[in-house]
Formats: C-alpha cells, structure tokens, sequence
C-alpha cells in the first residue's frame, strides 16, 4: 500500500471522531496544491501529499479549537508545520487533546515560482504543467506530455535545504518510513549573501524592498504564531503603531513588528515569504532572529512541547548575554 | 542639568531617545541633576516604571522615526523594584540588539545598560559615552521612499522596459 493510501485509509477511520482533518489536496491547476478540510468520507479521495503540499495546515489550529462546540481536530503535518504545533502548544495556545496529528516524512516541498521559471528557462510553458513528483533529490515535472528533470535544490525552498526535520516530530498516526535528515546546506545561501553587505547597503535594499511592500497582511495571515488575529497591533488605531499611509518606512515598522512578535516562537516555516504578493525576502529578517535565539539560549523553537519559550522565562545569571559594562 | 555642550556636531544636537525606569535610573539621572554634574543634552528621556515595560518595538519605532540613538536603561539585575522586570528586558533586549544588524540600522544607535538611582557620577558616564558614540556616528540616515509607484518607482520602470530582457525584474520572477 502506498504511503497516499495508507494515510487515506488512517484518516477515514480516524474521521468519525474528528470535526475535520486540515490536509491538501490537488489546486486549480497542477502546479498549486491548496488546504483541504476533511469533513467526510468524500473527501478523503481528494487528498493530496507531496512536494506541493507547501501550506502550513497549523495556521488554521487556534481559531479552530477555540470555536464554539470544538471538538477534535485532525491535521496531517509536515515535520515544518510540525514544529508550528508544538510552539503552539508550548504557548497553550492550542491543548494537546484536542488535535490529532497524521505525520509522515516529507521529501521537500517544490516552490511553484520557481519551478515555473525553471519551465520557462527550459522553453516550456508553464501553464502546460501537468504534474510534479519528486523525491527528494530530482524532481519531475511532466509538460505538455514530456519529462522535464529539474535538480531538486534548484526549485525547492530554502527552507528545505537546510531543513532539520523532515519528519513529523509529534504525530498520533505516522505512516511510511522516516526520512533520512539530511540538510543540503547549514545556513541559507541568500541570508550568508545579504550579512556580506555593508551596513548601508543593507539599508537600501531594505528601503527598495519596503517601498515594494503593498502591506496586504498575506505574511502575517499566512503565519501559524500570528494568533492576535483581529486584534494585530499592526492595525488598531489606539495605540496607533504604524500609519495608514505606505511608505518604505512605515513598511518597514510593519515587518519589524512581526519579527519581533516573533522572536524565540518562529518557526521558520517560510509561510510569510511563499504568501507575499510582492516577493518580498522576509525570510532574512526570521532567521536572523531565529539565529540569535539560537545563540543566546542555546533554543531551537518548536521541538519539544514541555519546554517553555525563551522569551517567557529568564534566568538570573545568563551564561550568553554580556552585562554591558561602561 | 548643564546647558553647557563640547559634543555639539556642527552646532547641532542630535536626537537621542532613552527610555529610563522609574525606579533606579530615573532616579539616577536625578541624582547626577542634583549633584550638579555636567551632561550632553541631547537626550530625552521617557519615563517608563520598569524596564520589563519596554517593549522592544518602543526602540524600533523610534529609530524607523528617525531617532540617532536609543538609551535604555533600568535597575541592576536582581535589584528590580518589581522583583524580575529587568530579567525579562534583558533577553528582550538582547534579541533586539542582535537583530538590528541585518535590518541595516547600525546596532551601536542602540544600547542599553543598567544604572541605580544612587549611581549619579555613572550616569553621567553612561550618557556621556553613549551621547559621544552617537556624534561619532553622526545623523542616523533616514528610511525613505514612498509607496509602490513613486517617482524613482517609475523611473525605474521604464528602464527596465528599454533593457528588455536583460533587465534583472526577468530574473526576479525565478526568486
């Protein structure tokens, strides 16, 4: 039995007990995947796992357990979107009874911007796609009735390559076999390209890519630690954070409020880079942060659903943080 | 406190934005006031009860705004009025100062420090140092550039549309 009809085949025994089970299936064409909500056997057959399966399904998770009359929910995850579960839970944000999580080893997922410039650079159309499979190493596009071989590094997110854990750390049905964690690359190419700019030249990139920034909110609504939801401070007026007008600086605030939102919580699922309109690099700005907290307490978020986060407790002597002597 | 400055840049004060607890070194500034030592003017100080009150968007706020440097300063660890305040304000701020470098505002515009109400001679250091490090730096750039279709937006537009296909906008579809 493939690992697609085995995980089919968990979920609809598992369904009865569920009010859902957040998944993917196949978008409106065949290079999207998009969320699917399984609410009944039907919708099973619509199930989709593989390298389009790019959602992170945890974003979903807080609003869900805390509507009225919730019951269960199911969610299958990705070892990434695993991680989002258990800061959540860490935070108490979600309770560990109240989800149900179908894990499996993930293969890397496929950015779809990419693999379409890929085809393009072939001579392809893109429109023509017709399918995508990978595993892990190639992946293979099908165009207009022909095979295109595509290095799987070339068209995957960065958050793949340096990817830690593939699998889902904390799963109640895990189906298939594990995969082998095997990180192409310690550190983010672009991220060790952008800290060999000067001070000022980070500066003015920054500047071109704020002004860039239309301020849709795709990055914060994509994002699975963004739980403030209606009450984001982003948009209240009293306090008044940030401005309405949209200028690079304003932008800028904006960006800066949700990396500091999320400090010692990202999980550097990359949902905020692949959900901006303007392809907007965010991602330097997260892993930046996420680098520090690495650093300073010795803390990789998302691991361990006991621990508590950083940034909520503190310790008397810090072994990393200089006292700042004058 | 003395009006009297030798740090001024070209006969211009800077701005510099600190943010005091009520406590320790609000008092502390009070205390170097009332012993008469003298001290650069350029900085203005907010009044916060605690450290741990300082989110740290206050300082990113105020150096997006255009503030040349950022001082904040409480009560000594262990010696917080509220017990722990500044044991949460040190890791906040710390992320803080370590991220700053990537957003390309100079981390040195920040600093933080603690200093106790009794402590006047080392305030007077503390804003001294700090003010005499931000002169050096000079005026913080500003952040520019207005919303998506300005005029240099535009500008750039157009070249990129007589480059053709050279123009790297065709690259930056691959991203």
């Amino acid at each position: 039995m493939s690992m697609l009809e085995e995980l089919k085949e968990q979920i609809r025994t598992a369904l009865p007990d569920l009010d859902m089970v957040i998944a993917w299936e196949q978008g409106f064409d065949a290079a999207h995947g998009t969320p699917l909500f399984i609410r009944t056997e039907a919708d099973v057959d619509r199930l989709m796992v593989g390298p389009l399966s790019v959602q992170n399904p945890a974003t979903y998770l807080p609003a869900l357990v805390k509507a009225k009359g919730a019951g269960k929910i199911g969610v299958v995850a990705k070892g990434c979107d695993s991680r989002a579960i258990v800061e959540l839970l860490q935070e108490k944000l979600i309770s560990r009874e109240q989800v149900v999580i179908f894990g499996f080893g993930c293969n890397g997922c496929v950015s779809q911007a990419l693999l379409e410039g890929k085809i393009e650079e072939a001579g392809k159309y893109s429109a023509e796609l017709t399918g995508v499979e990978t595993d892990g190493r190639t992946v293979k596009a099908q165009v207009a009735g022909e095979t295109l071989s595509f290095d799987f590094n070339d068209v995957t997110f960065e958050k793949c390559l340096t990817c830690e854990y593939p699998n889902t750390l904390i799963a109640d049905h895990f189906v298939g076999d594990k995969v082998e964690v095997a990180p192409g690359c310690e550190k983010a190419p672009s991220l060790e390209e952008f800290e060999k700019l000067s001070q000022n030249e980070k500066l003015s990139f920054w500047q071109e890519q704020m002004r860039r920034c239309v301020r849709c909110y795709a990055c914060r609504n994509a994002c699975p630690m963004c739980v403030c939801r209606d009450h984001c401070i982003a948009t209240t007026h009293d306090p008044q954070w940030i401005s309405q007008e949209n200028n690079a600086q304003e932008n800028f605030m904006f960006q800066m409020i949700h990396t500091m939102h999320l400090a010692g919580r990202c999980v550097e699922c990359g949902e905020c880079e692949r959900a901006c309109p303007v392809n907007l690099p965010l991602m330097l700005l997260r892993r930046t942060m996420g680098e520090a907290v690495r650093n300073v307490f010795d803390y990789t978020t998302g691991t361990d659903p006991e621990v508590v986060p950083p940034l909520m407790t503190f310790k008397v002597e810090e072994e990393n943080i200089n006292e700042r002597g004058w | 406190m003395s009006g009297r400055n030798e740090l001024r840049v070209e006969g211009r004060e800077l701005r510099i934005v600190g943010f005091l607890c009520n406590w320790c070194s609000y008092g502390g500034a009070d205390t170097a006031g009332v012993g008469r030592f003298t001290q650069p003017t350029d900085l203005r100080i907010i009044r916060v009860p605690c450290s741990g009150r300082i989110d740290p968007l206050f300082i990113t706020r105020a150096l997006v705004a255009g503030a040349d440097g950022v001082l904040v300063s409480g009560c000594h660890p262990r010696d917080c009025h509220y017990a722990e305040g500044n044991f949460y304000a040190r890791r906040r701020l710390e992320m803080l100062k370590q991220f700053l470098p990537v957003t390309g505002i100079d981390p040195q515009r920040f600093e933080y420090t603690w200093v106790s109400a009794s402590e006047g001679a080392r305030w007077q250091e503390v804003v001294t140092k700090f003010t005499e490090r931000i002169h050096g730096l000079g005026p913080a750039p500003r952040i520019q550039g207005g919303s998506g279709y300005d005029e240099l937006c535009l500008r750039h537009i157009e070249a990129g549309v007589l480059q053709g296909e050279t123009c790297p906008c065709n690259k930056e579809k691959g991203l």
